[in-house]
Order: structure tokens, then sequence, then C-alpha cells
């Protein structure tokens, strides 16, 4: 059993299992954090970005000033945002059976993988994970599309130049392989590929081995997943949570005596408590609205915004912002907060309940009916006349390089009355807003990060003790601006499996049994015999039938009835068909039970001689010698073959036959 | 032999009060709860008292599983877990488990506030009892304990309707509840996968009927509603308020849309908001079609159908009314059935099925008075229609059900016995199966035959395999030979050599000797290579070698020749074999005493 690696990034994991002749890949996470180097893709035109100077190195051998521009000491390319995608040369796509999703957000690699390389297999996913994965996509495939760039930057990538460029640049990895984006077709195509599954189903895979989802309590439709045969056990734990939100509380116990358990997703921000974080995001929130500023709020368009809206709901009357007007702009917007309505079976208890009364699970849905939430599919058309400021706005992208976020930085970057309050995860804050520096605007970072963090996964491996556990390295030492944190990292025994990217791991595996099934007609013509106090054991023979990877003993058929021969004479030279081998034999024959069962037979005329072994009997009138010791008995017997087949049967009722 | 036992309490060759009970595995299972709308005294509800004369349930029955939130098939619930006594876990999917209790409450109040029967269960009752239900997700297989394990599939018929599989090792009963083979307008198609069940029980509601296109019905329905408009007569549809309603809701706001009609259209209130509500919120259960465009449309929010007043019904003008109860034994649709039944034309359409006993069965069998109580009687001038709008799987759709899963067995329920019968020919022709179609109180034994799971060890497989070959021959199929050790509840076959080191067994090995003298003028060389040929001749699947020492080997059977001086012709064969072969060494010393043919050649 063998894992492929192709993802260096612990949250956004794409691994590859082998696992008795099947390949699942387990989740295919984009890491879309290569966008931060890219300059920002603006809706309307931007005079400010357009004027950024061009890089030419400081000896001018390269000048680059068509690809590369200059911000704020920092260098960014201008052209289309490009991705970091999974390793494609470890090994060969075409091959891999099944995908195993386990939330929205690690499958945002998907039609990388499953188009134009041949694959053929097929993807399984929740109802909600397929739902708001098809949104992101659908929304990052517009964020692309609606501003077009014209040039492509392909220069700086040659090795040999990007080794001389500023950093962080230079130490970008694996630039090669980053790609654009794909197109609404290849979205399409590959989520075609995606069969639905529910929590605890237990799906057959070509009978050999049983993938199960379980709720992972991180997102509407999250899971972990079961991978498992009749005797070995893989759990693959990826963005989980304790927390309750929205989501279906996670299935902890379903993970229990694993044999190995992949544990990625852990949380980005392991120092900052989203509480904390939460109360921090309204009241900076109240404080600029109240000072006459606006507030921008970066986010993806599903996951914790319901958190934040459901903490706003509550929020506003007390804060006494009833009156303030909340956007939530994005392509997918009204969708997302519809679909969020519908998967009552996927939510926590409390919001299950709601929808019993019947009412919708999320308050949202009273935000938009009093009109304090207002959506829109972008900045232009219906929301370029509703706009009132001060307001607040919700949109994408995170990163701040594409998607309406871009306009809003530049429109309120100027105004220190404004806010910008990063809540995802995902990219650094800092960076994400160096193309537009110098900025007036206040900046507040509350991530909130409801993975699972170090104290609770050591808490929760204790209490399901898998004999393995494979993680990223990030895992096995301390985040490397806190060194000294040896809590936030993962100490176990026998120590994790680290991986990184390309790496190919052994599993600590040894599959020595399997399920196979014996016809009842079989079972019932079985003899077992007690050898010792409980244990009993049956000779068995039979034939073998395998078909799908399910094996099954069936009895062996009769021999068909040979019509009597005529030439009878040859039957006899006909050498015996061997139908079924002998049994192995064990035991002993004891001298005085034998010699008893010889009289008998009426063989009475023994003489029996002691030997350093055992015994040899000789049986005088029929010329024959039987030597009998503990561990084995010969039969020296000639020219009489009845008197040696009743010897033999004789010998055989003393010993067990296995 | 291990067996099923099936015992249906309710719908056992009837229609209504869906109760069976299965015993699988040792576990008992009641699938259903429901009462009859043709009855009002104790036929209602099924007769718990077969399970036990006294006392609770709990202990009797592991669960209940409610197929969907049709009174028929859970009305009798509050009754069975709070009257008789069931503390146990009760299965049924999140939407029967959001609307059961509300048309459970609604049946309650028509018998208990308006025909004044006591001892009857309370809204507390109801409300005790839906705490009992575990909800269940479509393809999640809910573990009820160790062993037993159930999973629901979709059934289409109404909102949240489930076919469920009830698996307890490798024996399995699948029971559809209501089902519909084909998708309509707001649900789809059920699906089950080739599960394989011991026993199908399905419902056979149109055994015998084999429905026409469901176009030329909708047009049909579509033009007798127009007709009877445009004459300026009124419609009643009686409905239940969930289902049928909805489907018949769309098909009308669509029409009146196309065809920019103006006669008002209502629904009798109070449940019909709330239902479209719950359909909003549970759009995954609906079709592909309308879950696809829920966000730009939500087809349950309708613009020409308004809310009934009992007011109206006494407004002059065409009007179309959906009223409930759909087989006007209560409520508002028999109270507008009474007001507008005189008046010839008027039209009544009847889009479902009526249970025995129940005015809409009256009707739709042509009776034209009817006897009321209090001695009156009503005269039935007004046009009676029946249109199957009810979405249960017609004979066809029953075939294509049984393909689907190919179960060992055939069960039906949920039908009238004459039409049973029909279809129970119909399945044992077809697909050589066995039928049955018990009647109430009536146990069906199935037989099952299931196979002994073992762990057989890699390696002993993988030699088999690697031995076997790539195809297997069919006319000689190979044998394997294998120790099964039985220990603590395991069962492990293994190589017998591993049973003996596994067990600290030491082998026991029986050799036999045999000298067989023979007439031989050769030098002993040449009398062994005679032999060889001679064996070679004659054993074609053996391994035969003449080894340089001065031996013939076949297979593990050692034989050497030697002779004395003094009789250099006649020769002593020694042959040795043990026992593993003791076939093949007996074959040998019976031919080699027969001698050396003449005709051989020394090589």
């Amino acid at each position: 059993m063998k894992l492929y690696c192709l993802s260096g990034h612990p949250t956004l994991p794409c691994n590859v299992l082998k696992f008795k002749s099947t390949t699942i890949m387990l989740d295919c996470g984009l890491d879309t954090t290569s966008v931060l180097q890219f300059l920002p893709l603006p809706l309307v035109h931007s005079t400010r970005l357009s004027k950024l100077p061009g890089w030419v190195s400081k000896d001018g051998m390269i000048n680059l000033e068509k690809e590369l521009k200059e911000c704020a000491g920092r260098v960014f390319v201008d052209s289309q945002p490009e991705f970091c995608l999974p390793e494609k040369e470890l090994l060969d796509l075409s091959t891999i059976d099944v995908i195993l999703i386990s939330n929205y957000h690690c499958m945002m690699a998907l039609p990388y993988i499953t188009e134009h390389t041949g694959f053929t297999g097929t993807v399984y996913a929740t109802e909600p994970t397929l739902q708001i994965g098809r949104l992101l996509m659908e929304e990052l495939v517009n964020f692309m599309e609606r501003v077009p760039k014209a040039q492509s930057a392909t220069c700086w990538k040659n090795k040999e130049i990007q080794r001389l460029l500023p950093g962080p640049l230079k130490d970008a990895v694996e630039v090669s392989t980053w790609k654009t984006c794909y197109s609404i077709q290849d979205v399409n195509s590959a989520l075609s590929k995606v069969q639905l599954v529910g929590y605890s189903q237990k799906v057959e895979l070509f009978g050999a081995v049983q993938v199960t989802p379980l709720s992972s309590g991180y997102s509407l439709g999250s899971s972990n997943w079961i991978i498992q045969s009749h005797y070995e056990k893989v759990s693959y734990v990826s963005g989980s949570s304790l927390l309750t939100t929205h989501p279906q509380p996670m299935d902890q116990s379903a993970l229990k005596n694993s044999d190995v358990l992949i544990l990625t997703g852990l949380t980005q921000m392991p120092t900052a408590n989203p509480d904390g974080m939460l109360g921090d995001f309204c009241s900076n929130l109240a404080m600029t609205i109240r000072a006459g500023g606006n507030v921008l709020v970066p986010c993806y368009s599903s996951g914790v915004i319901y958190d934040l809206l459901e903490c706003l709901y509550q929020f506003i009357e007390n804060a006494n912002l009833g009156s303030t007007p909340f956007y939530f702009l994005s392509p997918v917007a009204n969708s997302s907060l519809e679909f969020s309505q519908i998967f009552a079976e996927w939510l926590c208890h409390n919001k299950q309940s709601k929808v019993y009364l019947p009412e919708p699970p999320f308050p949202h849905a009273e935000l938009i009916q009093t009109n304090k939430l207002k959506h829109y599919p972008s900045i232009h058309g219906d929301f370029s006349t509703d706009f009132r400021q001060p307001c607040v706005v919700f949109t994408g992208h995170p990163s701040l390089r594409f998607g309406d976020v871009v306009h809003f930085m530049e429109l309120w970057g100027k105004s220190s009355l404004n806010t910008i309050i990063f809540t995802e995860p995902d990219f650094s804050y800092l960076d994400a807003l160096a193309p537009y520096q110098p900025l007036a605007m206040k900046c507040v970072y509350c991530p909130i990060d409801t993975r699972l963090n170090f104290h609770q996964v050591s808490k929760l491996l204790k209490e399901i003790q898998p004999l393995h556990v494979v993680c990223p390295e990030q895992y096995t030492q301390p985040p490397p601006a806190q060194s000294h944190r040896s809590d936030l990292m993962l100490e176990l025994q026998p120590p994790p499996m680290p991986y990184r990217r390309c790496s190919v791991l052994g599993l600590p595996f040894r599959r020595r049994y399997e399920r196979i099934h014996l016809l009842p007609e079989l079972a019932k013509s079985l003899v077992p015999s007690e050898i010792k106090p409980g244990i009993s054991i049956a000779t068995v023979s039979a034939v073998l039938q395998s078909k799908d990877n399910k094996h099954t003993l069936q009895p062996v058929p009769k021999p068909a009835t040979i019509p009597p021969s005529k030439k009878r004479k040859r039957v006899v030279e006909e050498p015996p068909e061997v139908l079924a081998p002998k049994p192995l034999l064990s035991g002993a024959v004891p001298l005085e039970g034998f010699l008893a069962m010889l009289h008998k037979h009426g063989i009475t005329e023994v003489k029996v001689e002691e030997t350093a072994e055992g015994h040899i009997l000789h049986l005088q009138a029929e010329d024959t010698l039987i030597q009998l010791e503990d561990d084995g008995t010969h039969i020296v017997c000639d020219n009489n073959e009845p008197l040696r087949t009743t010897l033999r049967d004789l010998v055989l009722r003393f010993l067990m036959k296995l | 032999m291990p067996e099923i036992k099936v015992t249906p309490l309710g719908a056992g060759q009837d229609v209504g009060r869906s109760c069976i009970l299965v015993s699988i595995g040792g576990k008992n299972i009641m699938l259903d709860c429901g009462m009859h709308m043709g009855y009002n005294d104790d036929r209602r509800f099924p007769d718990f008292s077969y399970i036990t004369q006294q006392g609770r349930l709990t202990e009797f029955l592991d669960c209940v599983i409610i197929s969907h939130f049709h009174l028929d098939h859970c009305g009798a619930l509050p009754y069975m877990s709070e009257m008789v006594g069931y503390d146990g876990p009760i299965y049924m999917t999140h939407p029967t488990k959001a609307i059961c209790p509300i048309l459970l409450e609604d049946f309650r109040k028509i018998t208990v506030d308006r025909k004044g029967e006591t001892n009857f269960f309370t809204a507390q009752m109801i409300k005790d009892c839906m705490k009992k239900v575990v909800p269940l997700n479509l393809h999640q297989t809910v573990q009820v304990d160790d062993e037993l394990e159930i999973k629901a599939y979709y059934a289409g018929h109404v909102l949240g309707a489930a076919m469920v599989q009830i698996k307890v090792g490798s024996e399995s009963v699948v029971y559809t509840g209501d089902y519909n083979m084909t998708p309509d307008r707001h649900l789809g198609a059920a699906w089950i996968d080739k599960c394989r069940p011991d026993i199908l029980i399905s419902e056979s509601t149109y055994a015998t009927t084999i429905r026409d296109s469901k176009r030329c019905r909708e047009r049909d329905f579509l033009k007798k509603v127009h007709e009877t408009v445009e004459r300026g007569g009124k419609v009643l549809i009686p409905v239940f308020a969930l289902g049928r309603a909805q489907e018949l809701c769309i098909l009308l706001e669509t029409f009146w849309e196309r065809m920019n009609m103006k006669a008002p259209i209502y629904f009798s209130t109070g449940l019909t908001e709330k239902a479209n509500h719950y359909y909003k919120l549970f759009i995954t259960w609906t079709n592909q079609k309308i879950r696809k465009t829920f966000v730009q449309r939500n087809m349950f929010e309708f613009k020409h159908i308004k809310a009934f007043d009992r007011s109206y019904a006494d407004n002059p003008g065409p009007m179309v009314v959906f009223a409930t109860p759909g087989m006007l034994h209560a409520g508002l649709s028999l109270l507008i059935f009474r007001k507008w039944a005189g008046n010839e034309k008027n039209m009544i359409i009847m889009p479902g099925y009526c249970v025995q006993g129940t005015i809409g069965h009256k009707i739709l069998n042509g009776q034209k008075k009817l006897e009321l109580e209090n001695r009156q009687t009503l005269e039935v001038k007004l046009q009676v229609e029946y249109m199957s709008f009810s979405a249960h799987a017609d004979a066809k759709g029953i075939m294509q059900l049984v393909r689907m899963a190919e179960p060992r067995n055939m069960l039906l329920v949920h039908g009238e016995a004459k039409k049973m019968e029909f279809l129970k020919d119909k399945i044992e022709q077809e697909f050589s199966i066995n039928c049955f179609m018990p009647a109430n109180g009536e146990t069906t034994t199935v037989m099952t035959n299931p196979s002994v799971p073992v762990d057989i060890s890699l390696n002993l497989l993988k030699r088999e395999m690697a031995l076997g070959g790539p195809l297997p021959d069919l006319k000689k199929p190979r044998t394997m030979h294998g120790t099964l050790i039985m220990k603590d509840n395991s069962l492990r076959l293994v190589s017998p050599e591993q049973a003996l080191e596994e067990l600290g067994l030491s082998e026991h090995q029986l050799r036999f000797t045999c000298r067989v003298q023979l007439q031989d003028p050769h030098s002993d060389a040449d009398t062994l290579d005679r032999i060889y040929t001679h064996l070679k001749s004659i054993l074609k699947g053996d391994t035969i070698q003449h080894l340089p020492d001065g031996t013939v080997m076949v297979e593990s059977i050692v034989i050497k020749v030697s002779s004395s001086p003094e009789e250099p012709n006649t020769k002593v064969l020694l042959l040795s074999w043990s026992y593993q072969d003791e076939d093949l060494g007996s074959f040998l010393s019976t031919l080699l005493r027969k001698g050396l043919p003449s005709g051989l050649a020394s090589m």
C-alpha cells in the first residue's frame, strides 16, 4: 500500500492512495496562494495600476518591464493570475479509479485532474459539497473571464531569469506548472463525473474496498472518509471542526481502530481563537460604521460568511446598526444564500429542527426579507443605483487579486475612515495588501479558522487510537515564526510519518487475510473435530471462484459418471485421477491401542521389537513390518495390497487429518 | 436453516393501515404503522395484540420504520407508541419527520374535536411520540444495533417517501412503502440498486393497471377543468394537503398562466401555506428540474392559487377548489361536496385512490344517492370524474423495480386481493421467483441460505489463484485444499502446513514400502530405463524423473531396482511413497507387479 503526495499545501491536500488494486485520490485542492504574485485585475480601468513602473534588473541586463511591475518595493506579474496545480508527473492520472472529495474548498483543482488527462473514474462527494463547490468554481471562472488580459507573461518563469528576480518571486516554487483558470466547460464536464453520497453511506469499489464519508463538522456537507477492506482500515481526516457552527457535528467514533490515519487540514491559525476573532470582527465593524466609514470584508461566497451573517443578525440591533446597509456581492451570492437554506439534513441539530417548524435554518433569510442584507451579482447594474454609504460589503476574492473586492480597494483604500477586515485564513493579509500600498484605510486581521487545532487533534487521536498517523511535514515541527511553541506540532508515539510534495510513502501494512464465502452446501458438508479445548478444525476441499474481487468456495462437483467402458482391460492401466490431495497427518499411533486394533482384525502373530525411536512390529504370518515412531509410521508390505490398505486405514484411525 | 418471517397486521390484501412485521436474523422490525380511512372503530388501527396480549411492545420490537407521511402509513403511530407502549427507535426521513406530526394533529382534531371521539391519542402524545423519531438520510447506512442495519432509498410518491433495506448479516429485506417509478412535475422516480434482497415487499395499489401516458392524463384533466369553468361550473378537487396537491397546483398554475385564465383557484387554508413552505425547504427531495431552477424560480410559490375561505363556497360563478381530505370522508372537502353535489354544472375530480367505506369510494362506484348521518340523503348530480394522479407504481413500474432489485422472493401488500393474484402470477412467470400475498395476521416464512463468511489466509488464496491461472477451466475445476480453524467465534481458512504450525502440532509421516519381483533379462540399469519408458507412456500428467543415482521418481515416489548376483534376471523393485501420494503409489505397485511389456525398448 502506497501514498503518493501531489500537494505540499497542508490544508489543500491532494494525495493518492493505492490500496488493494484500487487507486484512490483523496481530495484535489488547488493552491491559490500563487495569485499573490500577480497584479490585481481591476473591474474598471485603474490609472494607478496602469501607471506602475515596469521592472528592469539593477544592472539593466534583464528587462521585463512588460511582464513585471513594481509597487511599493515589490514586484508583481502583470498577467492573468495563475494557480499552483497538484503534481502531475508523479503518477499517471488516467489510472485513478476514484476521487474522494472531503469539502468544497478541497476540490477546486478537479477540472485540472479530470479533464484532458485521460481520467475515466468517478468522483464521490456529498450534495452540498458538489453544489457549493460548483458555485465557487463558477465564481472563479466568472472573476477571471469578465476581465480578460490581452497578454500573458511567461518569460519570468524561465529558471535562469527567475533566479535573478527579487523575492518573493524568486522563491516561488514550481512556477513552470502554474496554470491559468479552467473554463466553464471544463467545470461542467468535471462535475458531471461526480456521484453523490450521503454520510455513513457504504460505497463498494470494485468489490475490493469500501469507502464511507463521515461528517467532519467543518462546512456544509464536509466529510472525512473511511477506506477499508474486511481487515484493513485507513481513515482520511481533512478539514474537521469540533466547534458548534452551522454544519452537522463531526463523527469521531467511526474513525476508531484505524490502521493508518491520514491527517490533513488542521487550522492555519493555531493561535487565533475563532470566538475571539468573531468578537473583534463585530466591534471593529461597529466602530468604523459609527465613525462614518465603510467596512470591506473580503470573503469566500460560502462557509464562514453564513456564521458572520448570523452573528451580525444578533449584533445589528444591539449595536444600533439597524439602518446600515449590508451588501453581499458575488456572481453566486444569491445561489449561495438560497442553497444554504435547503440542506437541512447536513446542518447542526439546532438548525435542523427549525425546518420542522417550518422556518429557514439560517437567519440571513430574515435579513434579506427586511432589506438589511442585499445581494448583487456584481458592482455593475442594480448595485450602482442602490449603493449607499457608509455600508458593509462582503465580497471576494479573499486574495484581493480579482473579483469585486479589487474595485472597493481602489475606491476606499485612500481614506482612513474605512476599514478592511480579513476573516479568511488562506492568505497572508500583508501579501494580499501589497499591490495596494500605500494604503490609508485601516486593516484588521481577524482570521476565523474553525478547523482542528493541535490541542483538539491530540485529544482526538488519543480517543480514536490509530496505529499510524501520516501528515504533512509542516505538522511535525512548530510553525517557522513560532519555533519555540512545541505545543503547535504533533507529538505522537510512534511518531507521525511526514510527507511533502512529491513524497511516495510505503504505508506500514501487512495484509494477511481476505474474506471468502463458503457456500451453504459446502459449509454443511464440513466435519469439524475438536483438537484442543475450544479449537476445532475441519479439512476443506473445495473449488475456488473469484469474481469482481469476491471469493467463494463451492463444493467439489461430483465427477460425471463415466459410462461403463467396453475396454475393461485398459481401465486398470488408467492412472488414478487425484480429485483431492491427501490431508496432512498429525498425532501419534499408540502401541497398545494399535496392537488391540490389529488383534480385532485377526492379526494376532505380532512380534514387537523396541528401538531407540519407537517400536518395530513384525507381522510374522504376513511377512510385513510396521515401524511405529512418534512422528512417523512406515509400513513395509510386499505383494499383499489388501493387507496394506487395511493396515493403512488402521493407522489413519489414530491420526488427525488436516 | 435461517428463515425470514413476514406478517402484515394491516395492508395484507388490503389498502389502508399499513403495518408489516418482519423477523430477520433474530430481529423484529415493524414497517409502517398506519390507520384505515374506511373504518371508525377498532379496525381503524392495526391489531397490536398480535405482538403481545398485554404490556408494552418495546421488548418485542427492535425498531419501527415509517416509509412516508400519509396517514395510512403513520396514522396509528402515536397510538402504538404512547397508548400501547413502545420506547424504541422510530426511523423516518427528515421531510416525513417534519410533516407527519402536522397531519397526525390534523387527523386528531377531526376525530376528537369534530366527531367528539374520546379514547384517542392527544396532542401531547403526538409530541412524545415524535421525540422517539430518529431521522434517516437517503443512502445512509444506519446501524440500529451491532447486527441490524437499515438504508433508505428514494421512492418518489410524496415528499420524503422512502423505500428501506433491512439487513442482518447477509440476509436482507426491502420494503418499498408507496413508490412511483416515473418522475412527475415535482418528484423524481424511485430508484434502488441491485441489492438482491431475500424478500422484496412491494405495494401493489395499481397491480393490474397499466396507465396511459401521463401527458394524456394531464391534458384530459385540464380539458375537463377548462370546460367546466367555461360553462360557469365549479370544480372540486379533493386532495391530501401534501403530495398530489402540489403536483396538481403546479399543473393548473402553468395552465392558467399559459391560457391567461381568470377564474379563481383556491386551496383550502391551514396546511397549505405551511405545506408549500416545506416543499421549499426540502427542495433536495424534489425532481431534478425543480432543484436546478429553484434559485431563479421556486415552483412552490404560486401566483394564481389563493387561500380559500369557507364563505367562498357559496360565491356565484366558476372556481376551482382544492380541499382536504382526499377521500371525502370528513372535513372541508366533504362540506363543499355537499353544497355543490346537487348542480349538474359542477364537477368533482377524484385524483387519487379511495378506500372502501369512504364517500369518495361510493361516488366513484356510481352511487347516485348517498345516505348521510341523521338519515339524510344526498343526490349526486354533479359530474364525477376519476383521474389517477396517485403517484403509485403501476404494474409496469412494479415489474421494473423487481428487475432493478433482483429479489429472491416477492411479497405483495397494499393492494386488493384480486389484483394481487393477477400480478403474483405475472411475477412468478416472468422472474421465476416465489411471490406471496399474505392476508392480515397471516405469516409468510421464507428460508434463506446464507453463505458462511470465513477469513482465508492471503498466502493460500494467492497461491490458489496463481495455480488456477488467469482463465479457470470450467470443465475441470481445481480443488483447493485447506484447513478451517474454528476458535472463539473466528473462522480462518489456512493451508494445512500453516494450520499445523499455528496449532503447535508436528506432522506425522506415514510411508509405505513395497517390494515387487519381476523377471526381466536385462541389466539393472536397463530395467530401470525400461520402467522409466513404460511409466512415461502411461502416466501423462505426472512428473517422472530418471535420477543419476539410479532411481526413478514419480512425483515423490521412489523406485529402485536391484538383483542378486545368483539370479540376475529376477529383479527386485523397491517402491517407497508417502501417504500424500497414496493413490499413485498403490496404482504403481499394482501396475509393476504385472511386469513390463515385452516390446519395450531400452533407451
